[in-house]
């Protein structure tokens, strides 16, 4: 069963942090990936840049409307996330627990639709 | 004592009440029927009521039997309310018939024992057997009990839920197995007590209230069980260890925050009163000639705080304290430890050809405090990269951010 563990953290706290504190959490977040490699979990994960690059897009109307920032204007944003493959709900929590973030952020665990098994199902 | 002070002071003695009188309630009321639900819904309602009305009226001479004329009621009022349905109506003619021969009698017979038999019952999924005893036997909702296990409350509370029908279902008894039957069927009411200690233990700076409070209601729990089985070594040696791990709490950070490993621990600051109790605790159990593995675990911490006391080193009895644990119990995590105390005896190397035999056990990949221990001998050897790479495994395993951050500096401490 795969899970995406989204990162949301508080944007503005990574550039207030000390360069020493900045390099420990960027050590930590290695070693979280190697572990969740390690024990063949790990699907995929990737850092986001912050929402001052973000662009929200839309069509209404058949017009579309690009706006400038997150779809979500929030102090917490989605930095970075991580897809991983574990048995159940259980194991995907202790793998969010251990992940840096859940000690100054929250981790929010989403079962991924298995569309896979639809498609094959129907076909 | 209408002072807001004597009402915090009430409401406080009521939740103390509360909480002391809770799983004798529940049991009482339970033991027959063996409705676990349906005791915990006429007791919530008895319980509510005393929080409400303590605080304003005074704590009553006798709570328990003001808790129960409470529930009486309530279960009166379920009993009419479910009259049609026979088998809920049965089950609650019954709950309402002991209530009233208690209520004659001002002593209400202690049956938290027998329920937890028959929380921790082979037939009860192993897992779920610490949070059934912390919901039953000390009313702790679901919610907190998911938190400090990291389960999700929806699954947590399905599990509880189904438990407790099991418990009915397959008519399992409430109550304490004959004495050959014993030992087998305490352990596991045993391994649930520390299971819910375990949990409160991994988080030392009580930060996280929910764990925090989990190490009190797990020593609470380890309490009640040598109260009413005072002659059991075992039960008396599990209370002795968990007693002996929370006095060292105090020092387990320093005023930074920092984590403090044991040898690195100032012994000024543990619990001595604490250690004394445990101390006490491990002589009587010794008494009983019956050795066991929580007694070992006991003698193991014992042995700890004599050589920090003291400044003796005690290695070789506690190699030999660990041989014979891990000739009981078998487990990996055992093996470690083991091979960190070879390791003091006679050297690095030693402790790493003991590592080495339970390499292969594939619980290990994922266990934080393995990769820990062969980092630390890997390092002490001198093999610095494959002591970085551990490290690197032991720092993306660890869940607490403070351990973590101690393993990181131990990490960026060797050479290049």
């Amino acid at each position: 069963m795969q899970y995406l563990l989204m990162l949301h953290v508080e944007e503005a706290g990574w550039s207030k942090l000390p360069k020493a504190q900045q390099e420990e959490g960027v050590a930590a977040y290695a070693a979280y990936t190697e572990a969740l490699k390690k024990a063949g979990v790990h699907k995929g994960s990737n850092r986001l840049q912050p929402t001052s690059a973000a662009t929200t897009v839309r069509v209404a109307n058949g017009k579309s409307q690009v706006q400038d920032g997150p779809y979500i204007e929030s102090k917490e944003q989605i930095a970075g996330y991580y897809l991983i493959d574990v048995p159940d709900l259980d194991a995907a929590i202790s793998w969010a627990a251990r992940c840096p973030t859940a000690s100054h952020g929250a981790v929010e665990v989403r079962p991924v639709w298995a569309m896979q098994a639809s498609a094959s199902s129907a076909a | 004592m209408h002072s807001r002070e004597g009402d915090a002071q009430a409401r406080s003695t009521a939740e103390a009440v509360a909480r002391r009188s809770y799983g004798k309630l529940v049991a009482f009321l339970a033991a027959r029927t063996r409705d676990v639900p349906a005791a915990e819904d006429a007791l919530s309602e008895a319980f509510a009521s005393a929080l409400a009305d303590w605080p304003v009226n005074g704590c009553p001479a006798n709570p328990e039997g003001w808790l129960l004329t409470v529930a009486r009621r309530k279960v009166i009022d379920m009993y009419r309310g479910r009259r049609r349905a026979e088998i809920a109506g049965e089950r609650l003619q019954i709950m309402a018939e002991g209530l009233d021969a208690a209520a004659a009698n001002a002593d209400i017979p202690d049956q938290r024992l027998a329920m937890m038999f028959a929380c921790a019952h082979p037939a009860i999924d192993a897992t779920i057997r610490a949070p059934l005893l912390l919901q039953v036997v000390l009313g702790l909702d679901a919610k907190t009990i998911a938190s400090a296990f990291l389960t999700s409350p929806v699954a947590m509370s399905k599990r509880l839920v189904r438990a407790k029908d099991k418990i009915r279902q397959a008519a399992i008894s409430f109550s304490v197995p004959e004495r050959e039957e014993l030992p087998a069927r305490l352990d596991t009411v045993l391994g649930a007590v520390y299971a819910a200690f375990a949990e409160g233990w991994t988080n030392p700076g009580g930060t996280d209230v929910a764990r925090r409070d989990l190490a009190e209601e797990a020593i609470f729990l380890g309490r009640v069980v040598t109260e009413l089985l005072p002659s059991e070594p075992e039960a008396l040696g599990l209370l002795a260890l968990i007693l002996h791990a929370e006095a060292r709490r105090p020092a387990r950070r320093n005023q930074q925050g920092d984590y403090v490993p044991l040898a690195e621990q100032n012994p000024s600051l543990w619990d001595v009163q604490m250690i004394d109790e445990a101390e006490d605790l491990l002589r009587r159990a010794s008494a009983l000639g019956c050795i066991g593995r929580y007694q070992l675990e006991a003698a193991l911490q014992s042995a700890h705080v004599f050589r920090r006391r003291t400044g003796r080193a005690n290695w070789a009895e506690v190699v030999q304290l660990y041989d014979t644990l891990f000739a009981i119990v078998g487990s990996p995590v055992i093996a470690i430890n083991r091979a960190l105390a070879i390791a003091e005896l006679h050297g690095a190397n030693a402790g790493l050809d003991a590592i080495q035999e339970v390499a292969a056990d594939a619980r290990l990949a994922e266990y934080q405090p393995y990769w820990a221990a062969r980092a630390e001998l890997l390092a002490k050897t001198g093999a610095h990269n494959e002591a970085r790479q551990a490290y690197e495994l032991a720092i993306g395993l660890e869940s607490d951010p403070v351990v973590r951050r101690f393993l990181q500096q131990r990490q960026s401490a060797l050479k290049q």
